[in-house]
């Protein structure tokens, strides 16, 4: 029998790339994710999605389109928002790489995480971890201040089950309490 | 007279909120953690690291016509290339139609095969599948492939130029009713008449997660398969009949899925392809669309409806005309209920409904939230605008003044029907009595507002299902039924109904599902889902209950002894006398000294047909709509909604309203964005991206109200809930093209409403 708490339990250890076949293109890369250094040997044109998601198996980031289309794959480098599916793994070594695995302190939610589990700001829940990446690169810039400015910058994620308004109560719930620190 | 007391409710003879514990509460979801920490894993997700192999489709450039030769080699030079799967490889399978008929594969027809012919018959038909060890190397190899074609020059895509092709369906899921009255006649008579032709054309569903399917292939020969699916049990009997597998022998699993809007409720190819791989090279294999290939199976088909209302001067509805016609493909004849609401929705004597399908070369179209619901009433709604500002009426009281007081087409009454509850708390929320009756006469800046009503309606339906409950002696409960949650909260109100029936605490309750090995539940659709497993839920736990009654009055020095399960409370995990609290036993203490681990029950829910079938069962729903559109530029902007929806009981009031929410926006997408397009050379869709397939983003969707209008339904299911899924669309999209109308004085026929058909 099969319980599913068991898929949402997070790993405790990462499985490292497995068997590439031995071609001459795969290049060792360093990844700095989540705090962690992860070798890989891969191809020069892995994406970064794709390395997060098939190579180490960080699958909470998303693909929804695999052309910087939709911002299920989200991720924050150095802090900044990006789409990890028009990035190349090789292009960000060095980089501090957070992944939505790496949000929440042991079993501390990060706030944007508890928010959202509060204002039930997502319904399937696909495009999430992309909307809270997103959310918290959001708030790194600055720039936005009225609801209106959020749902502006909060448009490069689409949300097919249409969770938008509480997407935006989440931000501001966040955006609020941080405001007042 | 005001509006609101034509209306004939008041607020005080409602009767009182039906809350419990968890029932009717704003509960968080209990897979929330999981979703906000990427922890929970969607059909592409599992075994990663394990040596699984990646296998990449590739699709069809033309649209009809023959594959006359296929060359591989160059792919399968590449090292780490395993195998490339195309109709000239792909061992015999199934010989029959009904192996690859699926739990929705409309009546009759011929289900599409991959990979067994040589022959197209639609754009983007999957015709290879390239397996290699990395996604990267099979998305190459890919490229790698050569295939000749003959191509069939004579084509048949649009609709409307293949209405002379239009045929009654042999077979219609959803039977028209017979004529009733004369609808030519008293059109004829009517001294307010519209006569006028309502399109939308293609929609594709595109959740966001694509479709996708992680076949594991097991020491023991057998297949573990996590497929992104609205049903494991569908899935599961499809590869069992196509590929002559045992229950055993394939096992299909789906905690998560990343959207489904109806998508789900049919295999899709990558399940084929992926265990057809599988099985033929004895190894782990995955199979993922990309975006472009989420374009190439079922839709919403397009659809044109051609109505004429007549009514009295009075405004009275005299004669209501609906001929509809929709495509299919030229191998599976797709029917949905798109004209029935058209006599069901206003009380009236004359009516002649009629649906022809057209065959196209396109795949099948399938079922999209609200399968013909939105379609139906879109039209309907809109033409009964149109006689009402052609009647001088306002659209509001025009809908009272035709309010069904039972259902004509069935000639039953209604279990439930808040409607008009529904109208009046939406119109005072709305502010509706503060309109301007006439079009086109309110600028503000430079936009031009308009306001707009339409209602919605969607089925309420039980299913039979089971479902099995264990509760263990530490007083945990785990409840398990083979459904799915495709966003709609199933795990959270399952926890809901089964902590409430057996009075434990929701931490205390493990609901599983999506497993094929868990009881038979049906398809995830329809909207039937809380009123299916939840009803199933509720037995199990009832009867759960039970059996712990009679062990509890088995005890030594039971408290019990002479008292009927009436006479007692269960809550907090404990069985105690109603008219004495301190005389209680826990659960705990009861299995312990009937020495017992466990107990446990497995139940099948039917509905009460007998009693249900007395009824006419439906959700409605009264949708108000504020719109801005741009003078010079056309654009429109959906200011305002306020959707007032009468559904039966909520379990949830935070899950439903979010559900309700994701209906709107549907509605919005559907009325403003959602348009596949089609290029009639080439019988092939232009914009299959999601830059160029529009939904709305957060930028598009503004202020939106969802009221619960109490309604209490003892006939619907021993839940009385009507479900949510699909109700929240229905009407948007009316709604919206009549407050553009209101706006500029522009009545739009066609969806999606673009800038273009506003200049
Ligand atoms: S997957 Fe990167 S933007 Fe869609
Ligand atoms: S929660 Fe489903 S796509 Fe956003």
């Amino acid at each position: 029998m099969i319980n599913p708490r068991e898929y949402i339990e997070p790993g405790s250890s990462w499985p490292l790339g497995h068997a590439v076949p031995d071609q001459p293109a795969t290049h060792t890369v360093k990844l700095n994710i989540n705090g962690q250094d992860v070798h890989l040997k891969i191809e020069p044109w892995v994406s970064l999605l794709d390395a997060l998601r098939e190579y180490i198996g960080l699958t909470g980031t998303k693909k929804g389109c695999d052309h910087g289309q939709c911002g299920a794959c989200t991720v924050l480098v150095d802090g900044k928002r990006i789409n990890s599916c028009l990035t190349l793994a090789v292009m960000k070594q060095g980089c501090e790489i957070t992944t939505i695995e790496g949000l929440a302190k042991g079993d501390e939610l990060h706030p944007m995480q508890e928010a959202f589990v509060e204002h039930d700001a997502y319904q399937c829940g696909y495009c999430t971890p992309g909307q809270i990446c997103s959310a918290i690169g959001l708030i790194n810039e600055g720039i936005a201040n009225t609801r209106d400015e959020i749902s502006e910058l909060m448009s490069g994620n689409i949300c097919r089950c249409g969770a938008y308004p509480h997407i935006l109560d989440a931000i501001e719930q966040v955006k609020g309490v941080a405001g007042h620190e | 007279m005001s509006l609101l007391q034509k209306l004939g409710v008041s607020a005080e003879n409602l009767a009182p909120e039906i809350t419990g514990k968890y029932i009717g509460k704003p509960i968080s979801r209990v897979d929330g953690r999981a979703k906000v920490t990427g922890n929970a894993k969607y059909a592409a997700e599992f075994n990663i690291g394990t040596g699984i192999l990646y296998g990449y489709v590739i699709s069809s450039p033309i649209a009809k016509g023959k594959i006359t030769a296929v060359n591989a080699r160059q792919a399968l030079s590449q090292k780490g290339v395993l195998n490339v799967f195309t109709h000239e490889n792909v061992p015999g399978l199934a010989w029959f139609d009904r192996s690859y008929q699926d739990q929705d594969a409309p009546p009759g027809g011929s289900p599409f095969r991959p990979l067994q012919s040589d022959e197209i018959l639609f754009s983007q038909q999957p015709i290879a599948l390239v397996i290699a060890e990395t996604f990267e190397l099979a998305r190459y190899a890919s490229t790698l492939v050569h295939f000749e074609y003959e191509v069939k020059e004579e084509l048949n895509v649009g609709l409307e130029l293949n209405l002379y092709k239009a045929k009654k369906p042999k077979k219609h899921r959803f039977p028209v009713p017979k004529p009733r009255g004369d609808a030519e006649k008293a059109l004829a008579g009517s001294v307010v008449k519209i006569e006028e032709a309502y399109y939308h054309g293609y929609e594709h569903h595109n959740p966001m997660e694509m479709f996708a399917s992680t076949v594991i292939y097991g020491d023991d020969d057998r297949l573990t398969i996590y497929d992104k699916t609205q049903g494991v049990l569908n899935s599961q009997s499809y590869v069992k009949s196509v590929f002559g597998l045992s229950e055993d022998e394939a096992r299909v699993i789906s905690p998560f899925m990343g959207g489904g809007f109806g998508a789900g409720l049919r295999p899709q190819y990558q399940l084929y392809m992926a265990v057809l791989a599988s099985l033929e090279l004895k190894r782990s294999v995955k199979v993922v669309l990309t975006r472009q290939q989420m374009f190439s199976f079922g839709h919403r088909p397009a659809t044109l409806q051609k109505i004429s209302l007549g009514a009295s001067a009075e405004g009275k509805l005299q004669a209501v005309i609906n001929r509809c016609y929709s495509e299919t493909s030229t191998f599976e004849e797709y029917t949905e209920n798109v004209v029935n609401w058209s006599g069901q929705m206003y009380q009236c004597d004359n009516v002649m409904l009629d649906h022809k399908l057209v065959p196209l070369d396109l795949f099948t179209p399938l079922d999209m939230r609200a399968p013909g619901g939105v379609t139906g009433m879109y039209a309907l709604e809109v033409a009964i605008d149109e006689l009402a500002v052609k009647a001088g009426i306002d659209p509001l009281e025009f809908r009272l003044l035709n309010y069904a007081e039972k259902d004509q087409n069935l000639d039953k009454p209604f279990s439930s029907k808040e409607l008009r509850e529904c109208y009046r708390q939406g119109a005072e929320r709305f502010g509706w009595n503060k309109r301007n009756p006439e079009a086109g006469a309110t600028l503000e800046g430079n936009n031009l507002v308009g306001w707009g009503v339409a209602t919605g309606c969607w089925e309420a339906n039980q299913m039979p299902s089971r479902a099995k409950a264990m509760l263990s002696a530490d007083g945990k409960l785990t409840v398990s039924s083979a459904t799915a949650d495709i966003g709609t909260g199933t795990y959270t109100v399952m926890t809901q109904v089964a902590a409430e029936t057996l009075g434990v605490a929701m931490e205390d309750v493990l609901f599983k599902l999506g497993d094929s090995v868990l009881p038979m539940s049906p398809l995830q659709g329809g909207s039937w889902t809380m009123a299916t497993v939840g009803s199933a839920v509720k037995l199990v736990c009832d009867q759960l209950k039970a059996k712990l009654f009679k062990m509890a009055k088995k005890v030594e020095n039971s408290p019990f002894g002479n008292s009927k399960e009436e006479d007692v409370v269960f809550a907090d995990r404990c069985i105690s006398l109603k008219e004495d609290a301190q005389q209680y036993l826990t659960f705990t203490e009861i299995m312990r000294k009937s020495k017992v681990n466990y107990i446990e029950e497995d139940t099948t829910s039917l509905p009460n047909m007998l009693e249900q079938n007395e009824y006419s069962r439906f959700t409605h729903s009264a949708v108000f709509v504020e719109v801005k559109v741009d003078q010079d530029l056309g654009t429109v902007h959906v200011s305002r909604v306020v959707n007032a929806v009468a559904a039966g009981r909520i379990i949830n009031t935070k899950t439903s309203r979010s559900q309700v929410l994701g209906g709107i926006v549907w509605g919005i997408s559907m009325a403003l964005h959602e348009d596949t397009v089609m290029d009639d050379n080439f019988g092939r869709f232009m914009n299959t991206n999601l830059a160029e397939y529009h939904v709305p983003v957060n930028a598009d969707i503004n202020d939106i109200d969802v009221i619960f209008v109490e309604e209490h339904d003892d006939i619907v299911n021993p839940l009385g809930v009507k479900g949510l899924g699909e109700i929240g669309i229905v009407g948007v999209a009316a709604a919206i093209s009549n407050a553009v109308y209101h706006a500029t004085g522009k009545r739009v026929r066609d969806l999606p409403i673009q800038l273009d058909k506003l200049l």
